[in-house]
């Protein structure tokens, strides 16, 4: 598994647990809004926790238009 | 008066500290009602017989401290009336909120806000108005008032200004984007970071310390080092009310109440 798998199995890990899904129900390419059936709010919950997790800092704007944890994925491994 | 149960707000002394406890759902929004309530709370801390020594503000609520100003009561005062009258409304709604803020900024006992989640707009002012602010890990800071035509208009700008440089401000409000925590402490915003669910726990503790110490050395500190930035504040209220009057900021707020989002304002 290469850096960008573990930093997307991460966030499918965090996020499961965090809105109490199965880690098996998750895929790369969900929505995630969808998927967790979350709103906007409880999307800036899970991006405080990224960050936490990660330790680094996603402006809100990047996220714009992310909807899926491949995409995410993606952003977080470009501040890495 | 020592003890207060408001539909938007609480209050209680408890051995020397008052504590304001925040719970209008969804996310503290601050309307008209919420500031009658804290108009309350200011004159109790202000009266001459009150035995606070320090003053902790939280947010019982899940969703977070606070959203800021009521942007859907904000829309309605607008509707149906000529514009001269809701705009002179509009004035003297922020008149009241900025001499309820003022008050709590300068007042001659230590303030510390305890914050988790959503510190957003009139929230973020709100903490920013006490001394200092105690954040769980789960705290996000934002001024959003760009993303609707406006600017902050509840003293945010010269109270951010009066504690960090100029570049945060900048950063903050012309991209409209949040800080977590740890960032919001790195820049100087936040003075502890502290687990999830923990903020008012530390804060209580910080505000023993505080009693620890001379009354009136504390007052006399404070007033050194925080000193109100009247002429600044007084611009923000113009600034803003010219703002308000904008097509942009009617299309925005409009946008923002037929949203069927719980937090529409966020991005």
């Amino acid at each position: 598994m290469n850096a960008s798998e573990r930093t997307l199995e991460e966030i499918l890990k965090l996020a499961a647990e965090h809105f109490q899904v199965p880690r098996e129900k998750l895929s790369p390419d969900d929505d995630f809004f969808e998927k967790l059936g979350i709103n906007s709010l409880q999307a800036l919950e899970l991006l405080t926790r990224l960050e936490n997790h990660f330790s680094v800092e996603l402006p809100d704007y990047e996220l714009q238009g992310v909807t899926d944890f491949r995409t995410l994925a993606e952003r977080i491994q470009s501040r890495l | 008066m020592k003890s207060y149960n408001g539909k938007m707000l609480s209050w209680e002394l408890r051995e020397g500290v008052l504590e304001l406890e925040l719970h209008r759902p969804p996310c503290n929004e601050m309307g008209a009602g919420m500031l009658a309530e804290v108009e309350k709370f200011v004159e109790a801390l202000s009266a001459k017989a009150s035995e606070a020594r320090a003053v902790v503000v939280y947010s019982s609520l899940a969703a977070g401290f606070s959203a800021g100003a009521d942007l859907r009561e904000l829309y309605q005062r607008m509707q149906g009336a000529p514009r001269e009258k809701w705009l002179a409304g509009e004035r003297a709604f922020l008149e009241r909120v900025h001499r309820a803020m003022n008050a709590l900024d300068a007042a001659p006992v230590p303030t510390v806000a305890a914050v988790h989640g959503v510190v957003f707009g009139g929230g973020f002012e709100l903490a920013l108005a006490c001394d200092l602010i105690i954040a769980d890990k789960t705290a996000r800071f934002c001024f959003p008032e760009l993303r609707l035509g406006l600017i902050p208009g509840f003293g945010g700008i010269p109270r951010l200004k009066r504690d960090v440089g100029n570049a945060v401000v900048r950063d903050l409000l012309l991209t409209g984007r949040s800080l977590n925590a740890q960032k919001a402490q790195a820049v100087g915003i936040v003075s502890q970071v502290v687990g999830e669910g923990e903020a008012l726990r530390v804060a209580r503790g910080t505000a023993a310390q505080i009693l620890k110490f001379d009354a009136e050395t504390a007052a006399t500190a404070k007033q050194f080092l925080k000193p109100i930035p009247h002429e600044e504040l007084k611009r923000e209220v113009e600034l803003f009310c010219e703002l308000l009057t904008r097509p942009a900021v009617q299309a925005g707020l409009k946008k923002f109440v037929e949203s069927t989002e719980a937090m529409p304002y966020l991005p």
